[in-house]
């Protein structure tokens, strides 16, 4: 099929070059996904030149810190604020942080747990 | 309905929609529908509108705007529920962010089911409203006058008070 | 040194149906920066998939959005049906496409009307809207509904149009068409409109990719990217040719959505003419398991949708991340250095769409 797509597997030390190199091939950024994981999450960054498009699949522990992309892609931080809102993924430095007031929502990282 | 009596103000708020309702209230106002043949005019200030047409749940972000504008609105004022989940809730009932419909927040007046909320009905809703808001004024009036006479609280009706 | 001041934007305001929250940093008059804040109609959508299975959320995914509503109903069951390896019925797929195309017209009408509604040229706004209820009632007619319409399920359609529709549809295209072309042309050509949009809102190709804008934005920067050309429904057998402009600016954006309606009307005609006899749809067994990223091209830009299964009848997650989310970063960057008076309209000219940003 035509739009399949890659889903490459980054570990913690191969995340951020890999990030560096996708913005020095000019590669768009189109969107951050979390999903809650047994034990923690799955974060996907994917990543379109043309009609091509590349996924960044990096697994993040529950209490992990994951460095923000905002100093490489800026237009991340609505999509990383979205993550770290409702999911409580630990993000650090976005630029632009909300700190968790992006939605203003009553609940805490109502995504966390499954019902 | 024979007459209207007065020549109403819209106000219209999204309290948390999925757009589809908010795109047939905007229908209502151009020519194939033309909601301003009632003498109707659309107005984005609360201060000079007399019939709040509201759309969607209410969420706890909106919640405070929805009391604010209500709160601005001069008496007597209708508010006018468009669509299944202004009514309700509705499909998003179940929604962690979602308290229901409009009702939890403030009074009602008519309710407009639909999903989305077709113009006719909603017209229907908003002719419905102008009764309303005839009583609600013929009550305003009767209050005044009573206390004008110096007997508060013989003449009936009060203009505050909310139809079922 | 001019003063600071900071200007807060809405969330009630005459120029969107939708609330939606700007904070501008202004020096004087001009426009320094902007932080925008949502979540005045976030409802917490993908978390229902939890309650409802995977077959009944195609309901929920259509009400992410009432303008959308058609798109997110395909990009939905298209993900779905990649996951479980559902080949879909040549006929379902072509009627697929005629309603996502209709679906553009009548968006990009709206977005007309309301461009011409913030400019102040009202009679230009009642006239988009009058023509965009030619394409309502289209949909009414073959649907049943006007702007939910809940005709795409996961394999296949709900519902077949018959001969006397498709007629019904070539003759509300065709005049609709020729009543378009004054609109067109004062969109164009008129000084008003000129004044307003010539030379504002530039976002140069270079930002357009680094801040990564979606749709009529990404193709009014010059880039040639049109989601329909991956070729998903029938768009594989028909004549898709992003339409671009090289100008950068608010009127730039103005033409390509224009053109996109011609372009729309072309690919309905073309798509009624090749419709194949057949099914509309497949018998769904099984549940999904696995993931996909399914790409679509929407009215405001590419739309993505993310599902993934484990098995069961309730998915593990659905993302969608919408044209809006992806339109807001370039919109920011845009509007520094505008004027005040300008921002209504520069912020049109991205076509927010609230209700699917935040879901």
């Amino acid at each position: 099929m035509a739009y399949q797509s890659e889903i490459r597997k980054v570990t913690k030390g191969e995340f951020f070059p890999a990030i560096v190199d996708m913005k020095a091939k000019d590669w768009r950024l189109v969107q951050i996904c979390a999903v809650s994981v047994e034990g923690g999450y799955e974060m996907s960054y994917s990543f379109c030149k043309d009609y091509e498009m590349v996924t960044l699949r990096l697994d993040v522990e529950m209490d992990e810190e994951v460095a923000s992309i905002t100093q490489i892609y800026p237009c991340a931080f609505l999509q990383e604020n979205e993550a770290a809102e409702l999911f409580g993924v630990k993000i650090t430095n976005i630029q632009t942080d909300y700190h968790d007031r992006l939605y203003r929502i009553d609940e805490t990282a109502p995504f966390k747990k499954k019902e | 309905m024979s007459k209207v009596s007065k020549s109403p103000w819209l106000l219209h708020y999204d309290a948390s929609s999925c757009n589809g309702c908010d795109i047939e209230v905007l229908d209502c106002l151009t020519p194939k529908y033309d909601i301003e043949r009632f003498g109707i005019i659309n107005t984005g200030d609360p201060f000079q509108a007399d019939i709040l047409l509201i759309t969607g749940g209410v969420n706890s972000q909106t919640e405070s705007v929805v009391k604010q504008i209500y709160s601005q609105m001069p008496e007597p004022k209708v508010v006018v529920a468009v669509g299944i989940c202004a009514c309700t809730g509705g499909v998003f009932k179940e929604c962690y962010n979602i308290k229901g419909g409009i009702d939890t927040v403030i009074p009602v007046d008519v309710y407009v089911p639909g999903c989305a909320a077709r113009p006719e009905s909603i017209i229907d809703g908003v002719v419905q409203a102008l009764k309303v808001l005839d009583e609600k004024q013929t009550a305003l009036e009767a209050k005044k006058a009573a206390e004008k006479s110096g007997h508060p609280g013989t003449a009936g009706g009060d203009g505050h008070g909310i139809s079922e | 040194m001019a003063k600071r001041s900071i200007v807060p934007f809405g969330p009630q305001h005459p120029v969107l149906p939708e609330p939606v929250h700007l904070d501008l940093v202004l020096e004087d008059e001009t426009v320094v920066g902007a932080v925008p804040s949502i979540g005045y109609i976030h409802r917490g959508l993908e978390k229902l998939v939890e309650k409802r299975d995977f077959k009944q959320y195609v309901y929920i995914a259509e009400r992410v959005c009432g303008i959308c509503s058609c798109g997110h109903g395909l990009g939905y069951c298209e993900a779905v049906e990649q996951v479980m390896g559902i080949e879909v019925p040549d006929r379902a797929k072509y009627l697929r496409t005629i309603w996502m195309e209709m679906s553009r017209v009548h968006s990009h009408l709206l977005w007309l009307g309301l461009l011409a509604d913030a400019m102040g040229f009202e009679s230009l706004f009642m006239e988009s809207w009058r023509l965009r209820e030619k394409i309502l009632d289209m949909f009414d007619e073959t649907t049943g509904g006007r702007i939910i319409h809940s005709v795409n399920c996961v394999g296949g359609v709900q519902k077949d149009m018959d001969s006397s529709m498709l007629n019904d549809i070539l003759h509300a295209v065709k005049d609709l068409e020729g009543e378009l072309k004054p609109v067109v042309e004062t969109f164009l050509q008129d000084y008003t409109v000129q004044s307003r949009l010539k030379g504002t809102g530039i976002l140069t190709k270079e930002n357009a990719i680094a801040m990564g804008a979606v749709g009529p934005m990404l193709r009014a920067s010059g880039v040639e990217y049109d989601a329909r050309l991956l070729g998903y429904a029938a768009y594989k057998d028909l004549t898709v040719a992003p339409v671009t402009s090289q100008e950068c600016d608010s009127y730039a954006r103005c033409e390509v959505r224009l053109k996109e309606l011609m372009q729309s009307f072309e690919l309905i005609r073309e798509a009624i003419g090749k419709i194949p006899e057949g099914d509309i749809s497949v018998p769904v067994k099984g549940n999904p398991s696995g993931e996909f990223f399914m790409r679509i091209e929407q009215p405001r830009g590419e739309a993505i949708y993310y599902v993934k299964g484990n098995g069961t009848k309730y998915l593990d997650r659905f993302r969608l991340r919408t044209p809006t989310t992806s339109n807001i970063p370039p919109m920011v960057e845009m509007l520094k250095g505008c004027q005040l008076a300008d921002v209504p309209v520069l912020i049109l000219t991205i076509d927010p769409c609230v209700s699917c940003t935040e879901r």
